[in-house]
């Protein structure tokens, strides 16, 4: 361990830049992201709540900004958000049995999560545009 | 007073934390709830959305609506807490930083959840 000019090109423990992203390691990252995101959008539906008790003027306030294409944009986000982590934890809860930890298993189960997740979302926004008349 | 327990027997199941598998099992319990609650509410938000003040307000001071919502309200902080507390405890590893990240975590989650079951319960409840 003399030879200190050559520490700079030794090998250093790998971290997650090494790897090839695989399905299930970001299905893994997005399950905590989607968590953090779904953590600080519960203002959005403590506005909504606190402004719906507070009466017609601030209700009407919080209404038009999620009304606004970009309210529509974090409320579209927010939707995918919580229904991915969701099903992210329903896939948590078949491993927590012990089940589907083959690696075939493990990559279905994941790209069920990303799949299931958008599909549901759309279908959840044509729904609701639908019952509004707006689409 | 002397215990007679081995110093094993006395860790075993605890864990370093010494809160044994307690955050698991509530993080596990409030997520199989959050599955039904959340369920409910994307459901009365969308039936709601656009919807006029006094539908809104009549709607969500509904007992069918506001017991759920209120449901939801506590599982559901309670889940963000302990799901938060992970992500700090993974990557914040200054004692200081920690117990500060910690404490506001506890802070906003409590927040969120008084704001939240105030307004609903002033909505069933209020004039």
């Amino acid at each position: 361990m003399a030879e200190t000019g050559e520490s700079a090109s030794r090998p250093i423990s790998p971290h997650l830049s090494v790897y090839r992203p695989l399905i299930n390691m970001v299905m893994s990252i997005l399950h905590r992201i989607t968590g953090i995101a779904l953590y600080f959008g519960t203002l959005l539906l403590a506005a909504w709540l606190v402004a719906a008790a507070g009466g017609q003027a601030q209700f009407e306030l919080v209404n038009a900004f999620f009304a606004h294409p970009f309210g529509k944009l974090v409320l579209f986000g927010y939707s995918w958000a919580l229904l991915h982590h969701m099903l992210g934890g329903l896939r948590h809860f078949v491993w927590d049995t012990g089940r589907g930890f083959s690696i075939g298993q493990v990559n279905a189960l994941s790209w069920f999560t990303i799949i299931g997740s958008v599909v549901l979302t759309l279908v959840l926004w044509m729904l609701g545009l639908t019952l509004r008349g707006e689409l | 007073m002397t215990s007679y327990r081995t110093p094993l027997a006395r860790a075993r199941g605890l864990g370093p934390a010494r809160t044994g598998t307690d955050h698991f099992w509530k993080q596990r319990v409030t997520a199989a709830a959050n599955v039904f609650l959340v369920s409910f509410a994307i459901y009365l938000i969308v039936r709601l959305a656009g919807a006029d003040y006094p539908t809104v307000k009549s709607t969500l001071a509904q007992p069918q609506n506001a017991i759920p919502l209120l449901l939801l309200i506590l599982s559901g902080v309670i889940h963000m807490r302990l799901g938060m507390q992970s992500i700090i405890e993974d990557y914040v590893h200054s004692d200081g930083y920690k117990v500060a990240a910690l404490l506001l975590n506890t802070f906003f989650a409590v927040l969120i959840g008084f704001a939240c079951a105030y307004a609903v319960l002033k909505l069933s409840f209020g004039a």
